[in-house]
């Protein structure tokens, strides 16, 4: 166990020089690159190992920091509050409040049949479980860290933005289909027992240790995709040309946004791994719907967990909710692709 | 006493499942480990987020795994 005082004070001692070294990383990797190491400025090589140098302390300091807080935050957000709060709302404020708390309440998509039982049995509508099931994989801290790190504040929120729309409107329309007849019929036979919310004891310096767990979870997890990301990225910066991927994925190429869609359902990457090949994409002339279809897709369609949920939900449910979300995911792309 | 791991199968669970084993082999506590896979037993104990630790039927731990300090505080605490 850590010292109580350590614990709140250690995190706010290292915030200063978090936000020192952030500030600096740019003349820091001029001068490694041009000064310590000397090499000629402008040649492919050394503006990709700039772009590595500058891009992944960057990112990496970011995710430290966000997810640190996020993981304290989260703590006050379990799956089970989440449920009450849910528990015989009317649809649509249902649908809103579900996607809404699928972006802050812990998920892991190993957890959907349990969760998908506990809000189904304790009287949460299809259509707002959907909402939340749909968000809570989509909506994803790292991607929102990462693209407010690559590409700024506005692309991170438009993600969020259109990803609470796609999922409370594709929520709102499974729930309008009265799909229930597509459960499996054991899902309301299974009898949910009580269990206590420990959560509600935690002390705060408890809450600061789940930060840190979170932070080394996490980060001890992704930073690979990132590096590799970030490193392919680099690549690309110098050697590929402009416009590569403008014919593929650029504006005019219309059958682009459904083909990226159907091509990110099996595609099963996290989100640290997907934001810098987009970004590789957008620099080679894809366009910023297009990409960002094509990413939704990768992060909130995934294989993996459509075989996990097929234990509580027959085929055809499963195949309406690839549906909706994907035609949700197309809207926005296209939307995106008509106003820039 | 009877200790239960409650998962589907995912990792964090056999990692759960691992660590819970060590502290009570490690500590020399009088215990019986079962992995609880079964979704319907599981949802008997009302958790929505996998892994659980389930000490003599009651929950303590859910939805994260504990570090093995965290792991031999509970279990010594409940004996």
């Amino acid at each position: 166990m850590r010292n109580i005082k350590n614990a709140i004070w250690l995190p706010l001692a290292f915030l200063p020089i978090w936000f020192l070294i952030y500030h600096n990383l740019q003349p820091v990797t001029d001068w490694i690159i041009d000064t310590a190491l000397g090499i000629t400025k402008g040649t492919h090589l050394t503006e990709a190992l700039r772009f590595f140098i500058f891009e992944f302390p960057k990112v990496m300091l970011l995710l430290t920091l966000i997810i640190f807080v996020v993981g304290i935050i989260r703590t006050y957000f379990t799956p089970e509050k989440t449920r009450k709060a849910l528990e015989g709302k009317k649809t649509f404020t249902g649908n809103v409040m579900a996607a809404t708390l699928g972006i802050v309440t812990p998920f892991c998509s190993c957890s959907a049949i349990p969760l998908f039982l506990g809000f189904v049995e304790s009287g949460v509508p299809l259509g707002v479980t959907f909402s939340f099931l749909i968000a809570a994989p989509m909506i994803n801290e790292v991607a929102i860290i990462l693209l407010f790190g690559m590409f700024g504040w506005k692309v991170a929120a438009i993600y969020v933005g259109t990803g609470l729309a796609i999922a409370i409107l594709a929520g709102w329309v499974i729930g309008l289909l009265k799909l229930e007849k597509w459960v499996e019929p054991w899902v309301y036979q299974t009898h949910i027992g009580d269990s206590e919310l420990e959560e509600d004891k935690l002390t705060f310096v408890k809450r600061i240790n789940l930060g840190y767990d979170a932070v080394k979870e996490i980060v001890g997890k992704v930073w690979i995709y990132v590096a590799l990301g970030i490193l392919v990225g680099a690549g690309a910066h110098g050697y590929v040309p402009e416009e590569f991927m403008a014919a593929l994925m650029g504006k005019s190429a219309w059958y682009s946004i459904p083909l990226s869609v159907l091509i990110g359902i099996p595609l099963y990457s996290n989100a640290a791994g997907i934001v810098p090949i987009v970004s590789v994409l957008i620099e080679k002339g894809a366009s910023l719907g297009t990409a960002l279809a094509f990413m939704m897709s990768v992060i909130g369609l995934s294989l993996p967990e459509m075989i996990i949920l097929r234990k509580v939900l027959k085929l055809p449910l499963i195949l309406t909710f690839i549906g909706v979300v994907g035609t949700g995911i197309m809207i926005v792309g296209y939307l995106f692709n008509y106003i820039f | 006493m009877e200790i239960k791991i409650l998962g589907t199968g995912c990792p964090k669970c056999k990692t759960l499942e691992r660590l819970t084993r060590e502290v009570v082999e490690q500590n020399g506590i009088d215990a019986t480990v079962t992995k609880v896979e079964d979704i319907y037993q599981i949802m008997k104990y009302g958790v929505m987020t996998t892994p659980a630790l389930v000490v003599d039927e009651k929950v303590v731990i859910k939805g994260r795994i504990p570090s093995s300090d965290e792991i031999r505080q509970v279990l010594t605490k409940a004996i």
